[in-house]
């Protein structure tokens, strides 16, 4: 039995992920919800979702011990961080007056400035960005296995990474004239800024694709 | 290409029991929650909402079950409004697997509510319903209230100043619903929608009056709205939402096939 463990710090609605990964899981995986670190150290995979304010969900992180588990399941084992679980692998966040985050990937997570246009239309873009937009890979990795490019994907977000490393951009998505990260990979770590919970098949075909990274 | 336009099927739930009834072809339950959410899934619904119009106290626990059980099979965005008054209904909804709970006649009683719930949850989670009808009269500049009570009680609030607040006090989207055109298939009130579009920015959901996919289309590319919610339309069997999106499409609106 192998278990993929999600990450709880008390904040974030874990019943889609862990529902979303059951639904794509075979028999000899085990879907925990993880309260307690010294458990989810043992899980073969971590999921790590995020959401609310980043400042909120830091403070959190390290009164419940999870900043812990994170900094270490970051160097050894698969992981998949989703939306606020991305931000936060940043070394600076803009969000809550300035926020330090886990400085996995080093760059900073800026706001979407205001107005932010339409490059066709010309009309005014909102703020969150929220609804289905699409992912574009740049490179081949085994958790775009199966999504054709420019695949939706449900995003919910005010916020977006901006790394020093482009090499470490393995997905974009446009939003009026940006082109922003809306995935990032290195070694073991994978982490999205959209919701493959919600994202119907697109979204559970990159679930599956983790559970067998 | 970009961020898609979004079309949300309403379905309005007693007891546990999707009411109004819904008229597919082939469905064995045309009261289950669960085989409804599932074909508006598969036709392509971008989210979901339910409507708790449950009157009894006792039975609006099922609304948990309702959610649960949707969330473990439909894997798109699901929204929960009616009956949410405090923070504990909004936690057992997301707990239970909704995405975004949706706050009315609470927001008008207690609008300090939208912000605790919002700081708490964040804003991304808390839609505020806004319920307006238009008390201008002709010839005078445009004016809508907010009201409650199915539109049966005016608040003497306007409803835009309301929509700049509810956004202020950290609303993350506002579903705009014209009790003037409310069940009577005329089309979306698209100046209010609009208005309130213009004023705010975060994502308006247009509601009330659709009669047929051209008013889908209208609501977006008229009252500017970011998403369109209807219910009779296609529960009623008369369009599918594939349809409602070619529709879309044909009028040069980005959609999600």
């Amino acid at each position: 039995m192998k278990t993929v463990s999600i990450i709880d710090y008390g904040m974030s609605n874990l019943h889609s992920v862990s529902k979303a990964l059951e639904h794509v899981a075979e028999k000899n995986w085990q879907v925990t919800i993880g309260q307690d670190p010294s458990r989810i150290l043992q899980a073969d995979k971590i999921v790590f979702p995020g959401q609310g304010a980043i400042g909120n969900c830091m403070t959190l992180l390290h009164q419940t011990g999870m900043a812990e588990v994170i900094r270490h399941s970051l160097s050894n084992k698969p992981f998949l961080g989703l939306c606020l679980g991305l931000q936060t692998l940043l070394t600076f966040s803009e969000e809550s007056g300035g926020t330090k985050g886990f400085d996995w990937a080093t760059g900073t997570v800026r706001r979407f400035e205001e107005p932010l246009l339409d490059p066709h239309s010309g009309e005014r873009l909102k703020i969150p960005h929220m609804g289905w937009n699409q992912v574009y890979a740049t490179w081949p990795h085994p958790l775009w296995k199966g999504i054709p490019q420019g695949s939706r994907f449900y995003f919910v977000h005010s916020y977006y990474v901006d790394p020093q490393d482009s090499q470490m951009i393995a997905g974009t998505t446009p939003y009026g004239n940006l082109q922003f990260a809306s995935a990032l990979a290195r070694d073991n770590v994978f982490a999205v800024q959209f919701h493959p919970e919600k994202s119907q098949q697109a979204g559970l075909t990159l679930l599956k694709n983790f559970l067998e990274w | 290409m970009g961020l898609a336009k979004r079309i949300i099927p309403c379905l309005d739930v007693d007891a546990g029991r999707v009411v109004k009834g819904v008229n597919f072809v082939n469905i064995r339950d045309a009261g289950d929650p669960v085989e409804i959410a599932r074909r508006y899934d598969e036709q392509g619904a971008d989210e979901l909402t339910f409507l708790d119009i449950t009157a009894s106290s006792d039975a609006r626990d099922t609304m948990v079950h309702v959610v649960e059980a949707v969330a473990g099979e439909v894997f798109i965005p699901l929204t929960v409004g009616g009956g949410i008054r405090k923070m504990e209904d909004i936690r057992r909804m997301l707990n239970a697997g909704a995405d975004k709970v949706s706050i009315n006649t609470a927001a008008v009683f207690n609008p300090e509510f939208v912000q605790e719930a919002s700081q708490h949850f964040g804003s991304q989670c808390i839609v505020v319903a806004i319920d307006a009808k238009q008390v201008s009269l002709a010839g005078e500049p445009l004016r809508w209230e907010v009201f409650t009570h199915g539109g049966r009680k005016p608040t003497g609030i306007d409803a835009i100043d309301w929509a700049k607040r509810m956004v202020d006090y950290g609303a993350g989207e506002l579903l705009v619903t014209s009790m003037d055109r409310d069940g009577t298939r005329q089309g979306f009130d698209l100046p209010l929608t609009r208005t309130i579009s213009e004023a705010v920015n975060v994502p308006v959901i247009a509601s009330g009056g659709v009669g047929t996919l051209e008013h889908l289309a209208d609501g977006v590319l008229e009252g500017k709205a970011e998403a369109v919610l209807a219910a009779s339309i296609f529960h009623f069997g008369e369009f599918t939402i594939r349809q409602a999106k070619q529709v879309m499409a044909d009028r040069g609106i980005e959609v999600r096939w």
